[in-house]
């Protein structure tokens, strides 16, 4: 018959009329964002960093420019390069995360933020002192030392650089072998192999 | 003496330039009646304003949004912004359009829904002219958009614009038989044409009175108005924005307006045919006036946030074959009491109304078993294959 349909049509945008509208008021408001957010910059820990360069070898785009010293100073055991320049084109990034999963010491993080619109390109293309300078706030994707501390890089302090764990690669508890003997201490935070 | 020297406002200025400027009586009257046309032309456009933004904002509430509030509190400001950023915006006229009528087009858009007013009656004795065809006079000047919309879908010189404009006129020609209906089975039971008179004649609501006629006026002026679920002319996924396409800046802005307006302007028709106009007690008549227009206005916005698009001829067919025979037993049922009672007592209208209620609740299941609209086009419909193919 005609019109039933139309009349419930009306009863349920009646009834939305009713309810409280599920708009977000974006810059007063935000959602909740996953901890694990590959966002916009990077957090890159200093101290950490020997220059291997594997962030710029794996990054599929090229986009990660580094130079070095082989007469570095960092107190990292074992030795390590300055790093001179290390530049990061955010214009042409497309967050895949590869540099951070290449980065053997853990040193390079995924950021939280998606808010890092700029006027001109030159501005997206983030320097060394930008990294240097930047507050910690590390994302916990591909960081699950991180995740266990129950980090949050939205609310509370920033990171000290010595709080962010090391993980083996192959943490992965599937794998009998690679399961830490009885006793067995995980890396210490200052990067101290055992 | 007629209404528009009895009105305040022409009264005020007239005296205004024969005693203080010492005017000749010829410019005084000119005056006058400039003035009354500028506030009720003004405030009709200002109303017209309020609702582009009410309509947004209530569609927005109906879809479980906010709806503008960005500019102002509640976002009122909306439409200001919007007509500020059109008043800046280029003014293109297309290569391969007709310069002339392309210019036209929004000006014959406007010019009938504001000449419309003044036979409308906002309020108890606040009216510019009480026409003895007033009703006849409301719908010509509706005729004149179909106009306005062919011309500018042919002055575009854009087979989008052209589509959409034919369309238009299709189905603005189709509806405007059921209208004509809905408005004549009035015009029997109140006798007369003149507005006033018709609210005079509703010592019931005519709504109650003429169900049928109702429903049909809002169908057919939701049609006649371009809105959902009638608004193939502008159909995004098809025709970009049919006959406005071409258009840009101010002139898009007025097309805007008009389509609004015209919307306020049948909410004011529909306020006074069916909803009494402007009476009903305790309220001053013009606040009553106001509020049952916007009544009207949330009922239309409500139809349009619910009501999704129709095929162009599912609109047709939807016009000729099931709106116009409702429309034939709406004028007859009326006509029949009318004859009757040729002037219906108060307890015989309510007779009426019981009537015309049974009429209505018993025609449109009926017709609807009866009537067959085409059917619908389904994902991986084919033709049937004749045996040459097989």
């Amino acid at each position: 018959m005609f019109g039933i349909g139309i009349l419930k049509g009306l009863a349920v945008t009646a009834k939305n009329l009713l309810r409280k509208p599920v708009t977000i008021q974006y810059p007063e408001e935000r959602v909740p964002q996953a901890s694990r957010f590959r966002g916009q910059e990077f957090t890159w820990l200093v101290d950490r960093c020997t220059g291997c360069a594997s962030c710029a070898k794996f990054c599929p785009l090229g986009i990660i420019r580094i130079e070095t010293d082989p007469n570095g100073g960092n107190e990292q055991s074992g030795g390590s390069y300055r790093v001179d320049t290390f530049d990061i084109d955010q214009g042409r990034c497309m967050y895949c995360g590869l540099c951070v999963e290449a980065c053997p010491y853990d040193a390079l993080h995924m950021g939280s933020n998606f808010e890092a619109g700029q006027y001109r390109r030159e501005d997206l293309v983030i320097t060394i002192d930008v990294l240097t300078a930047r507050e910690k706030r590390p994302s916990t994707w591909y960081r699950p030392q991180l995740e266990r501390g129950k980090f949050d890089p939205f609310g509370g302090e920033p990171m000290e650089w010595k709080d962010a764990g090391r993980e083996e690669p192959f943490w992965h508890p599937q794998r009998p072998e690679m399961l830490p003997d009885e006793g067995d201490t995980r890396p210490t935070a200052d990067g101290e192999y055992k | 003496m007629s209404p528009l020297e009895e009105n305040a406002i022409f009264s005020g200025t007239y005296a205004f330039v024969t005693d203080t400027l010492s005017g000749p009586e010829w410019l005084a009257y000119a005056f006058g009646a400039m003035a009354v046309i500028m506030v009720v032309v003004n405030g009709f456009l200002l109303i017209g304003t309020i609702f582009t933004w009410m309509e947004r904002k209530v569609v927005g509430r109906f879809q479980s949004r906010v709806g503008p509030n960005r500019v102002g509190p509640f976002g009122i400001l909306q439409a200001i912004a919007d007509a500020v950023k059109l008043l800046f915006q280029e003014d293109i006229v297309p290569r391969r359009a007709d310069r002339l009528l392309f210019n036209a087009a929004p000006i014959v858009m406007l010019a009938p829904s504001l000449l419309a007013l003044a036979v409308i009656p906002f309020g108890s004795g606040s009216y510019v002219a009480d026409l003895n065809i007033a009703v006849l006079y409301v719908v010509a000047m509706g005729g004149i958009s179909s106009l306005a919309v062919l011309i500018a879908g042919y002055a575009s010189g854009n087979k989008l614009a052209l589509f959409g404009s034919m369309r238009a006129v299709a189905m603005l020609l189709s509806y405007e038989i059921p209208l004509v209906m809905s408005l004549l089975g009035i015009t029997i039971l109140a006798g007369s044409m003149s507005m006033v008179d018709i609210i005079a004649a509703q010592s019931v609501p005519f709504v109650l009175v003429s169900p049928l006629g109702a429903l049909i006026f809002l169908v057919a002026m939701s049609a006649e108005l371009n809105r959902p679920p009638f608004d193939v002319t502008e159909a995004e996924s098809e025709l970009v924005a049919g006959y406005l396409t071409e258009y840009s800046g101010m002139k898009f802005g007025v097309f805007y307006l008009a389509e609004f307006s015209n919307v306020v302007l049948a909410g004011a028709v529909f306020a006074i045919l069916f909803l009494d106009g402007w009476e009903w007690a305790v309220l001053p008549s013009h606040l009553w006036f106001l509020i049952k227009v916007f009544g009207f206005l949330f009922v239309a916005s409500w139809i349009r946030a619910t009501l999704p698009r129709m095929r162009l001829d599912q609109i047709l067919s939807f016009a000729w074959k099931y709106l116009f025979p409702l429309s034939l037993v709406n004028v007859l049922a009326l006509a029949v009491e009318t004859v009757a009672w040729p002037d219906p007592s108060g307890s015989q209208l309510w007779i009426m109304v019981a009537v015309n209620w049974a009429i209505a609740l018993a025609a449109i299941p009926l017709m609807s078993l009866v009537v067959d609209l085409g059917t619908p086009v389904r994902a991986g419909h084919r033709a049937p294959q004749t045996e040459e193919m097989i």
